[in-house]
Parts: structure tokens; sequence; C-alpha cells
């Protein structure tokens, strides 16, 4: 279906749009925007500076963001994909070449009012391209080595890109939200099988590689593996992020020390508590109450932007939306289980509760086009 | 693109599958999230919390406070004072260098101590907190404090530190404290971790040194909430130090001072005991040293000047100081020969100067003898020839049993730095350490207290106060701990008759009453007070017989090194026996002309409780011994007064 064979008629135009958004989404999303800046305000020991503060003028900003996607027809969006997809990856090369150096990776351009980091857009653009390309595929070739072959070249390229910089974790996310995207899509169960057998063979080979010629990882990223599998090899050392965050989250206990009353965080113990380890901060603030709470709003986020994507009948907004969602869930749940101990520690933030300027307003605008495809549904 | 109704329902059939699979993954991923939190913060909360505290709880120990140690009234000798310092950790201090150049412009310090406090930090752990600078006045204190913004990684810190009011005075007696050293943590084995503290002063020397476990006390504990830099954010539970015990000595302040200041400049010692008690009451070393410097940290300059001195200011002569006792010893081969019966005390000995043993010659000191002398006669006029006969006939055995009674040769532990014992040779001694036979002329050697025989100021103080008592006498220097008795109540009797020991005492009385007794000229004329003794003069030389044939040179024109030393033991007073005294002047000549008169003063000064007065010498020498009172320089009278702070 095109958008020429939408019922006009029955999409809402003008601001009668805003009726017909998924407050229920709105909402939930506000939530968890909520519970980052309650822990951002005890992380910074009881002060809107230097976090809580902005932070919600970014997610003011994110929502005007969403908005004005939302707003905007899904078809404008589909059109764009591939223009999106382009701008994507010229900033992700130009990174390589004028990124400005932070945190020993070259990962965002400065734009003068914010940093912008291209790898968070990229992962939006693969998916809206991907979607779009399946819109534009007959569905009978979907499984065809050469249609197959197209999307990995999209999911591919700013991977690769990314990974070079070196960002692992969203190069990851990349990767795998475009799967998503294909697996939804259709594409046939023997790729991924092959893909995930295949894989196997490459964390072998990774392995196999280190400290020789062709060694494939980083030392740093070689260390984070050694030390995920034997956090207690280093307390002190590489180590430290893993050990302390599991203190921290253990000590909770089922209901939490009390609102900025977490001692791990009172005694600077836990590092980068402001960004990737904040859910040890609210689960030691907040118990396993508060942590699985948070779990639940995220999961229930899910599940309404699922019901979205199963209820529009249009392929692209179908597929945009669960790359969207698939995206969403990585971020919480590589975060989770790397704070937990469950997977190594790679760079993924908090979803809408970690600080961080780009991928706050990155998931707003992704889930506008949720929200778009939500409104301009045919109906 | 364009698709059939058909076409769309697929696709619409398939994602709505797929997204059923996906959700249930997302889902499955969720309770597998949701596991992982219930295991960690249910199930292993507390090992956890457990780890949580351990992390943020760091112990600190918190110093006792020292101990103070008084005098027998009461008089403070050694306090703690308040002890401005600065204090440095370089963990999180980037300049460090920066840092210290930003402090020597703040308070007053030399670069050689300061550059010194930089390396010994530098060769430490990074968290190991050191000494900058101490004893700041509250001025520069101020002023470190409202300046720590720029000094970052510095504390001012108040500790509290020892000071010795009385400095040299006591320097022999209490001794001093000092940091702790690694060779102090390994001759002592002690385990004490308050000893890691950086500051913590343990007992180097005296007293303070072998009563160190009393007055140490026992760390406290501080429980602080710290940071993950060590910074400690609040404090949580506190255990109060318990302090050292208060200690009291047997000393007495005012004749501590009159005796040091009465020896003086010489290379000298004295001991002043209570004969019943055996307590202490005074322990003169001199030349002395202010124990404070070693406290403070003494300068190579300073310390070089003290070892080097021929003098050895370092030395507690009173209990280190080994001197053949000479004459002082006549009173040991008397009694041995009088318990041996050899001897009757109305028996008389000719002297004419000498007695021949074999080809060797044995000299009386006086050149032409001293005729017909009974006991009495033998110790006030100290004939010499007296003895090497009585010597004779009592042998070596008997002389150095009465002289291990008398308490010579014995080792009498006070709480003090290097207490040496004297010797007391025997043919066993002699034969093991210097590999020849015992001879008869030893046995005539050691019947006048020369040759191998050497005793301690304390040994011959010991003996002087049992032959006063005849009891067996032992010497005391602590009389409480906090408020505890740890003094030695009774004697037991030392079994020589009565008899015997009187003839000993009648003879020690003629030495200082008796005309010709050898320290007529320091005996007291009040009624009373008047003292017994005995003179000594060591030879440290062997006068050789061609020197005797040139004329034996005169003491007084000989190197320092190589005159007598003059020795002078006595108690007082006669009647009553209280006070018993022994001085030792290295090198300082006859024990009648120098070392008699020191003995006298010091008995009078506490027999008296203050200065003596005039009637209580001879009239001749009245001026001169107020001239000498009005140029000793000591502690006034109000000072010695204010006492009275004795905790029970």
């Amino acid at each position: 279906m095109s958008y020429l064979e939408y019922t006009q008629k029955a999409t809402p135009t003008g601001l009668r749009k805003v009726l017909y958004l998924n407050w229920a989404l709105i909402l939930l999303l506000t939530a968890v925007a909520c519970v980052g800046f309650l822990m951002l305000y005890s992380v910074a020991g009881g002060s809107m500076r230097p976090w809580a503060g902005p932070q919600m003028q970014r997610f003011t900003l994110g929502l005007t963001a969403m908005m004005i996607v939302a707003f905007t027809p899904i078809w404008f969006w589909r059109n764009v994909s591939a223009l999106a997809y382009g701008l994507s990856l010229i900033l992700l090369l130009m990174v390589e070449f004028f990124g400005t150096v932070g945190m020993g990776a070259q990962r965002w351009i400065d734009l003068g009012f914010m940093r912008l980091q291209p790898s968070e857009l990229t992962k939006i653009t693969v998916v809206m391209l991907l979607a779009a390309y399946y819109d534009w595929l007959d569905i009978r070739k979907v499984s065809r080595p050469l249609y197959v072959l197209i999307p990995v070249a999209i999911i591919l390229l700013p991977t690769f890109l990314t990974f070079i910089q070196p960002d692992l974790g969203t190069a990851l996310l990349i990767l795998v939200g475009g799967a998503a995207v294909m697996f939804c899509a259709g594409v046939h169960w023997a790729y991924f099988a092959a893909v995930i057998a295949s894989a196997g063979g490459i964390v072998t080979a990774v392995f196999a590689s280190r400290g020789t010629a062709w060694q494939l990882l980083q030392d740093y990223q070689y260390r984070r593996i050694d030390t995920f599998l034997d956090p207690s090899s280093d307390p002190l050392g590489a180590g430290y992020h893993i050990t302390q965050s599991q203190i921290a989250l253990g000590s909770g206990g089922w209901t939490g020390r009390g609102f900025m009353q977490g001692t791990q965080i009172r005694g600077d113990f836990l590092p980068e508590a402001q960004t990737d380890f904040i859910f040890p901060t609210l689960a030691e603030e907040f118990g396993f109450v508060g942590a699985a709470s948070l779990l639940g709003l995220y999961l229930l986020i899910l599940l309404f932007c699922i019901v979205t994507a199963i209820q529009t009948k249009d392929r692209f907004s179908s597929l945009v939306t669960l790359g969207v969602t698939a995206t969403f869930f990585l971020y919480f749940a590589i975060n989770m289980s790397m704070v937990m101990g469950l997977v190594p520690v790679v760079g993924v933030p908090l979803p809408l509760v970690s600080y961080g300027g780009s991928a706050m307003l990155v998931l707003m605008a992704a889930f506008g086009l949720v929200q778009s495809a939500h409104v301009h549904r045919p109906r | 693109m364009k698709r059939s109704q058909k076409e769309a329902e697929d696709s619409a059939r398939k994602i709505t599958r797929r997204s059923m699979i996906m959700g249930g993954f997302m889902l499955l991923t969720g309770g597998i999230l949701a596991a992982r939190m219930r295991y960690l913060q249910v199930e292993r909360a507390d090992d956890f919390r457990l780890l949580a505290e351990e992390n943020r709880i760091r112990i600190d120990l918190l110093p006792p406070a020292r101990g103070l140690i008084y005098d027998r009234y009461g008089q403070l000798l050694a306090d703690n004072e308040q002890n401005y310092t600065v204090v440095m950790v370089r963990e999180n201090v980037e300049d460090v260098d920066a840092v210290l150049d930003r402090l020597s412009h703040i308070i007053n310090i030399d670069m050689a101590s300061l550059n010194r406090a930089r390396e010994d930090m530098m060769a430490r752990a990074p968290h190991v907190r050191v000494t900058l600078a101490d004893r700041l006045s509250w001025d520069e204190f101020a002023s470190v404090a409202v300046n720590a913004p720029a000094l970052p990684g510095i504390t001012p810190e108040v500790g509290l530190s020892r000071i010795y009011p009385f400095g040299a005075d006591f320097a022999h007696v209490v001794g001093y404290v000092g940091p702790v050293s690694d060779y102090y943590l390994e001759s002592t084995g002690d385990t004490d971790p308050i000893l890691q503290t950086p500051d913590f002063q343990v007992g180097r020397y005296a007293v303070e040194a072998r009563m160190e476990q009393d007055l140490r006390g026992e760390a406290g504990n501080l429980w602080v909430e710290v940071n993950s830099a060590g910074r400690v954010m609040r404090e949580l539970d506190r255990e109060a130090p318990v302090p050292g015990g208060d200690l009291q000595l047997t000393i007495d302040t005012g004749l501590q001072n009159y005796a040091q200041a009465r020896l003086g400049n010489e290379s000298a010692s004295a001991v002043v005991m209570e004969v019943e008690t055996g307590e202490v009451l005074a322990l003169a070393s001199s030349p002395s040293y202010d124990p404070n410097l070693f406290v403070r940290g003494i300068s190579v300059a300073e310390y070089s000047s003290l070892t080097e001195n021929p003098y050895r200011p370092l030395a507690s002569k009173t209990v280190q100081g080994l001197y053949p006792p000479g004459s002082t010893f006549k009173m040991v081969t008397a009694l041995a020969g009088l318990e041996a019966g050899v001897i009757e005390p109305e028996e008389t000995i000719t002297c004419n100067g000498f007695v021949e043993l074999g080809t060797r010659r044995f000299h009386c000191w006086r050149r032409g003898g001293h005729g017909r002398m009974n006991m009495v006669d033998g110790l006030s006029q100290s004939c010499d020839v007296y003895y090497y006969d009585l010597a004779q006939r009592v042998g070596i055995e008997a002389i150095a049993a009465m002289a291990r009674r008398l308490g010579l040769g014995m080792r009498h532990d006070l709480p003090l730095s290097g207490v040496a014992s004297g010797l007391i040779p025997s043919r066993e001694w002699k034969l093991a350490n210097r590999g020849s036979e015992w001879v008869v002329g030893d046995t005539l050697n050691a019947s006048i207290g020369q040759g191998l025989v050497l005793s301690s100021p304390l040994e011959l103080a010991v003996m002087t106060s049992r032959l006063a008592t005849g009891r067996q006498i032992l010497p005391q220097l602590v009389r409480t701990l906090n408020g505890v008795n740890r003094r030695m109540d009774s004697f037991a009797e030392m079994d020589i008759p009565a008899a015997h020991l009187d003839v000993i005492r009648q003879g020690m009385w003629s030495v200082t009453n008796f005309r010709r007794g050898t320290a007529f000229g320091a005996r007291v004329t009040e009624e009373g007070y008047e003292i017994a003794g005995k003179t000594g003069t060591s030879q440290v030389r062997n006068i050789t017989a061609a020197e005797r044939e040139a004329g034996v040179t005169a003491n007084e024109d000989l190197p320092w090194e190589r005159r007598d030393h003059a020795l002078f033991v006595g108690y007082a007073p006669v009647e009553n026996p209280r006070y018993a005294v022994s001085v030792v002047v290295e090198h300082g000549g006859g024990g009648s002309a120098v070392a008699a008169p020191i003995a006298r003063d010091l008995l009078l000064r506490a027999m008296y409780g203050e200065l003596p007065p005039l009637s209580a010498y001879p009239v001749g020498l009245r001026r001169e011994i107020e001239e000498m009172h009005d140029n000793m320089d000591l502690l006034p009278l109000e000072i010695l007064r204010s006492t009275g702070r004795v905790r029970a």
C-alpha cells in the first residue's frame, strides 16, 4: 500500500491530529524521563545542576521534536528515508575526519548549540531506510539472496563506520536493530540461523586472534571482556565498574536505601553514575521495587509500540515502529544486562534516563515516527 | 509500491506473526532481567550490603594521650602539650611541588626540612599521611587553615606532643620520646597498630622507654564514612582511646635540680637515696642535655656536639658508668674480715707505706706510712696497707661474697636505659676473661677497690644504704602507677652482726668528723645533721716503678683523661640515717677534696628539704658556700612548691 491508497478522509488533519496521538505512550515516556530527572537530581547530591536541569530542557526539546515528527505524515518520512540515511552516513564520515575527540573516541560533531552524535542518528535512519526498502520490495522477493544482500549492506556500512570510531555499543545497536527490521519484514529463518552460527565462529576467532598481529578488537575491548568474565580479577582496576555497580544494586535490597541515601553514590564509588551506570543508582536507592517498576515501564512502552505496529496496515509504518521498538529494547536490555553483570561493559546508556543530549533527542524523534505512524494509519 | 489486497494482507499477517515472536523474545529478556534483579537485590542483598559498608566505612585509630610522669611531690616531669602540625597526603595532589612552595610562603619552615619531608612522602605510598611541619604557632596554624583551598592534600592538625618542663635536669631519669623507627619495630617486636600512625611517639630512653607499655595507653577507634577518594564524609562512631597510666617517680625535683647544678660542668654523677625505703631521690649525671631536642627532632649539628663531647653528656653515668670504687670499697673488705673472724676491730696493723709481696711492692697512698692502725683508723685515714694485710688473711672469696651481700656487682634493674652491672672479680672470672691465674696481688688490689673491681654510682649508693640500715635495701624509682603502689615495702635483714656494722659506721663517722679523717674538711657542724662517709680516689692508670723513681707526677699535671676518679659515699644524719649518697667525679682528682663536698651538700639539701643554712658548714667555708649558692642556677622555690597535681 502506498499513500495514494490511504483513505485520506479517515486521516486526521491539522490540530485534530493531537486527539489521535498515542497519549498512553507519551505518558509512559514522560514517566520514564521523570525517573531520570529524579535520579540525576540524586546523583548530583540533591541538585538540579549539572544534570537534572539540562536533562529536563532536552526532554522538552525532545517532546517538541516528537510532536513535529508525529504531525508530519508518515509517507513524508518514508520518502525522505534514503536521504536521511545518506545524510547520516556523510555525518559519520565527517566525525572520522573532523570529530572532536571525547572519551577516547571520535563520536560527535560540534554544532555550536549541541554536540551531535551521528551514530545515534544512524540507528534510526538505518531502520527508516530498511522499512522503506521492504515497503518497496515485492514481498515474494524478500528472502531471495540478492534482496537480502542489499539490506545487509545498508546495515553493515554504518555499523562498520561506528565500530571503527570505536563505539562497540552503538555499532551493536545498529546491527541488531537493523536485523530486527529484517526479521519482522519476513526474511527467512535460515538466514538468521546462519548468521548466529557464524557469529559463534567469529567470537572464537576474536579470542583466537588475541595477541596476534591480526588482532580483531582493541586491547581495551578485550580487557572489558576479561573483566566481564571475572570482575573480581581486578576489583580496583578495570573490574571496578562492574563490582561497584553490583554492590550498589545488591545493597538496595527490596525497597532500597531511600531517595538520596545511596552510599555508593554519595561516596563516589560508582563511576559514570549519571550516564551508563544510572540504573544501579536507582536500584540502590529504590531497591528491587524501584528497579522492577522501571523495567515494567519499559516493557509497557514496548507493548504499546508493538500494538501500534500491528494496528497499522501500512508496511512502512509497521516496520519503522518495530525497528524503533527493537532499538529501544536493545538500549535498556543491554544497559541493564551490563550493569547487572550479564554482558560485558559496552557504552550503552539507559534510554531516556541516562544523561545525554543526542540520544534523548534522537529517541524522542524516533518515537515521533511511531506517533506519526499511529496518527496517519490507514483507517 | 502498489500491492494487491491479498499481498497487503499477507504482509500484515507476516508482520503480526514476526512482531509477536519479537515481542515474546523481549518479554523473555525482561523476565531474565527481572530474575537477575531479584537475585542481586533480594537473595544476595545482605552480601552486597556488607560490601557497600566495607566500601564506605574506614576505621581510624585515635592515638591515646601518653601517661604523665610526676615526681614524688606531684611535680609534673613529662607533660603533653598541644602540637599544631601540617600533614599532607599526596594521593590526589597534581603538583606536589607547587603546593609545598605555597606552603613555604605561608609558614616559617626551612627548606631543608621541607625537602626531607617531601622525599619521605614520595618514598611512601600515596595515601600515607606525612607530617611536613610541626610546632607551628597558632597564627601559622590558622593561616594554613584559611588557605586550605590553595593547599590541596594539606590539613592542619592538632596533636599531643611530649614536653619536659625541667629540660636537662631529667634527661637521664625521665628520658625522652621519639618517632617510631623501623629499627624500633624490629628490635621490640611491638605490633601495636597505633605505632603505624604518623608522628606517634614512643619512649626512646630511660623511664619513657622502659615504662613504655604502661605509659602508652590504648588506641581508640574512629569509624568514619569515606568516599572513593578516601575523604572523610562524616563520623559514624567513636571509641575513645584509653590514656596511658600516670607514673609517679620517687625523685625529688628540688634535690635533682640541686644535684645537677651542684655537679655543674664536671663529668660526674651522683645518686641520693632514702636508706630505709630504697627510694631514689636524685639521679644526677652531668653534663646533661635538653631531652626536648630529641622530641622535636635533633639536628645533626646538635647531635654530633653531644656525641663528640669528651664528657659524654648522653651517658647516664649513675647507672651506666662503671668505675673502680677505690677506697669506698674498704668497708667491704673490713666487714669480710670481721665476718671471717680474722681480725678484731681494735687489732692494729702497722703501716710503713708499703707491703712487699715477692718482688712487688704495694704502696699506701701515704708514702711515709700511717703507723699503727686499728679498723676505725684504717677507714678514717684510708690506710691501704691495713687492707693489704687484711686481704691476705681473708682471701678474695670472702671479700667478693661480702661485696655481693652489700649490693655490689649486681644489676639493680631500675627502669632506666643501659643499667650496667658492676664487676666483683673471682678466680673463675679472671681465668675465663683474662686467661690468667688469680694471684695474691689481685686480692690486694681488689681489697682497696682497685684492679678488676668495678661499680656504678647506683651500686655504691645501695651499698651505703645497706651499711646504714643493715637491711638488703634495693633501689626504687617508681612510686605509683595510676595511683597504685609499685614500691617494695620491706627489705630483709642482711644477717651482718650489728657490732660489725657499728665498727664500720664508726669508721665512716670518723672519716668526716675526726680531725685526721680524709674528709674532715667536708664535715657538717650543725648538730643532728652530721654526715658519715668514705672517700675514694681511684686510679685509672698504673704507676710504673720508673715513674715512682722519678717521683709520681702530681694529678693536676696529667692530661684530664688520665687523672684519678674522685669518689665519695656517705649517709646522714649519723644518729638516725635517712639519706645515702654516692658521688663520682670522673678524673676529678682526690675524693676528699672534690667528691666529699658535693656529697655533703647533697645530703644537707636532702635533710633540710631546701637550701641548707650556712650554720651547717664549718665557719671557714661559709663565705665560699654562700657564693656558690648565689651562683647556682636553681629552680625558684615557688615552682617547687606548686605541686599537688597527682591523680590518685
